[in-house]
């Protein structure tokens, strides 16, 4: 008789095939096959794809799993190494369509995503950035130092903690200090929104230190204050959707989804009526499903909607 | 006029429906899925108390399943836990006799064998919450590149091709990767007792 391990290798394999696949109705009965020969296939196939099922659900309500960009455990000494060779703050991979060009005026890397853009940047020390929709990051190339400028946009951060070369983030004149983290930064006109997923940051202005954040802490800091709204962390799942490309609206204005859908999407939305725009929605979408959006609002919302050029105007 | 609408759009990721509906298995499928898969840290539990040989646990494990399942396409057990402990137990003792390489203390322990059946279950039922902290925690555990690979699969929903490009590897590694995550994390999501669990 087989062993299971080597019954539960044959039942991944069909699970990985019917993963990643185009699933036939020829491969359907060459599984039905395998399956109807011994129960030993078919009580290990039930079990592990269960448990593969499993996974697919949480990942939809999760939202965005930090351990995408977490360094691997057993890679640290190898980043240690790496560090002491070259002191290491090079990003070593981007993945994607952003553009990245070196200034030797300031001696940093930029890095830019497009409208509706996405970009992810692994650093030599094993954390990441994920820069969002329309986003400037300028990188030092100092391999002393770990510093990088958020000049526009959105990132999220996974950072490997080192308290010899902390990580900072210079964002509207306020330097955002990584204490062993996961977090997010997020640029608008007048205001910066800090969101902590896990560890601890701390927020400075001209040496003007906020408390520490810690996990769940979103921090709001316009030009003469930083206010803190504590949550708990999986609360804050909803700002990660961007990183599967995903808007979730929490009971939020028209406006507001409307200006975050403006973020994402050459095609604006206009609310033009401000008894619209005050309606509260809630619900997930994709990122680039203006449209969708719009329909809804016509069929649930009972609103006029326009579409003119890359316009979309939404009215009574 | 609505004043709050509650819209979901797109990005549903539904139960699967594996087996055809004709076949005469998938109600037992189905049952040993809700009511035995969720048993599984009890039985481990029980199979590792009363066992030396750890190498032997996953076999034992498959071994019992097979009987259990073979039960139940004759009639499903109105008492899993009952069920599946007892057939645990009769399949140790058929060990036992059989098979001369068997320590002694492992029938002289099989007296003791009722206890576990009155151990409180895992909570099958946990809130969404605390299943993706298991689900994290389970991740967590896989080597990382088998990590890697099931996050960007599972997760990010890259083909196999573009996992191949991004982490530089070929598509059989990938493949091979996530075969074996498939594998570890059933062994971690079934097999293991739940950390957080929810008073009742």
């Amino acid at each position: 008789m087989t062993g299971v391990r080597e019954i539960e290798a044959r039942a991944a394999e069909w699970i990985e095939r019917r993963h990643f696949g185009q699933w036939s109705a020829a491969d359907q009965s060459e599984l039905d096959t395998w399956l109807a020969q011994e129960i030993a296939h078919r009580v290990a196939f039930v079990r592990l794809n269960s448990s593969w099922q499993r996974t697919g659900r949480l990942a939809a309500l999760r939202g965005a799993v930090p351990q995408a960009v977490q360094p691997p455990r057993s890679e640290r000494g190898w980043s240690r190494l790496f560090a002491r060779v070259a002191a290491g703050f090079a990003v070593v991979a981007a993945i994607g369509a952003s553009t990245a060009y070196y200034a030797l005026r300031d001696n940093t890397t930029t890095y830019a995503t497009t409208i509706g853009g996405r970009e992810i940047l692994s650093l030599a020390d094993g954390s990441q950035i994920e820069l969002n929709t329309d986003t400037v990051l300028r990188v030092s190339n100092r391999t002393d130092r770990r510093e990088v400028w958020l000049d526009k946009g959105e990132a999220y951060f996974h950072i490997v903690h080192d308290a010899a070369h902390p990580f900072t983030v210079t964002a509207q004149d306020r330097r955002i200090t990584d204490l062993g983290t996961e977090f997010t930064v997020r640029r608008e006109s007048d205001r910066l929104k800090i969101a902590v997923l896990e560890g601890r940051v701390q927020v400075e202005e001209n040496a003007q230190k906020s408390p520490v954040l810690t996990a769940g802490d979103t921090a709001i800091a316009t030009r003469d204050r930083v206010s803190i709204a504590r949550h708990v962390p999986h609360k804050l799942v909803k700002e990660l959707a961007w990183r599967r490309g995903m808007i979730v609206f929490d009971d939020v204005t028209l406006a507001a989804a409307a200006a975050e859908f403006n973020r994402y999407n050459h095609t604006q939305i206009i609310i033009a009526d401000p008894s619209v725009a005050q309606l509260k929605i809630a619900g997930t979408f994709p990122i680039n499903g203006v449209k969708g959006f719009s329909d809804l609002t016509r069929h649930v919302l009972g609103l006029r909607v326009e579409t003119r050029d890359q316009q979309i105007s939404i009215s009574r | 006029m609505v004043e709050k609408a509650d819209i979901h759009h797109g990005n549903a990721d539904g139960p699967q429906s594996d087996m055809a509906a004709d076949n005469p298995s998938a109600r037992v499928d189905d049952w040993f899925d809700r009511e035995v898969l969720p048993l599984e840290a009890l039985l481990m539990q029980y199979l590792e108390h009363n066992w030396r040989n750890r190498s032997d646990l996953a076999d034992l494990r498959q071994d019992v399943y097979v009987r259990v399942y073979q039960a139940a396409l004759e009639n499903l057990p109105e008492k899993p836990r009952q069920f599946l402990i007892a057939t645990a137990r009769n399949l140790l003792i058929d060990r036992v006799r059989h098979e001369q390489v068997v320590p002694i203390e492992s029938a002289a322990d099989l007296e003791t064998l009722g206890v576990a059946l009155d151990a409180p279950g895992p909570e099958r039922i946990v809130m969404a919450r605390d299943e993706l902290r298991r689900l994290q925690a389970a991740l967590d555990r896989l080597s990382p590149r088998c990590r890697q690979v099931v996050i960007l699969a599972r997760i990010e929903g890259f083909s196999r091709t573009e996992i191949a490009q991004r982490l530089g590897i070929t598509e059989v590694t990938v493949s091979s990767y996530l075969t074996q995550g498939i594998c570890a994390l059933a062994d971690i999501l079934h097999g293991e007792p739940a950390n957080i669990r929810r008073a009742t």
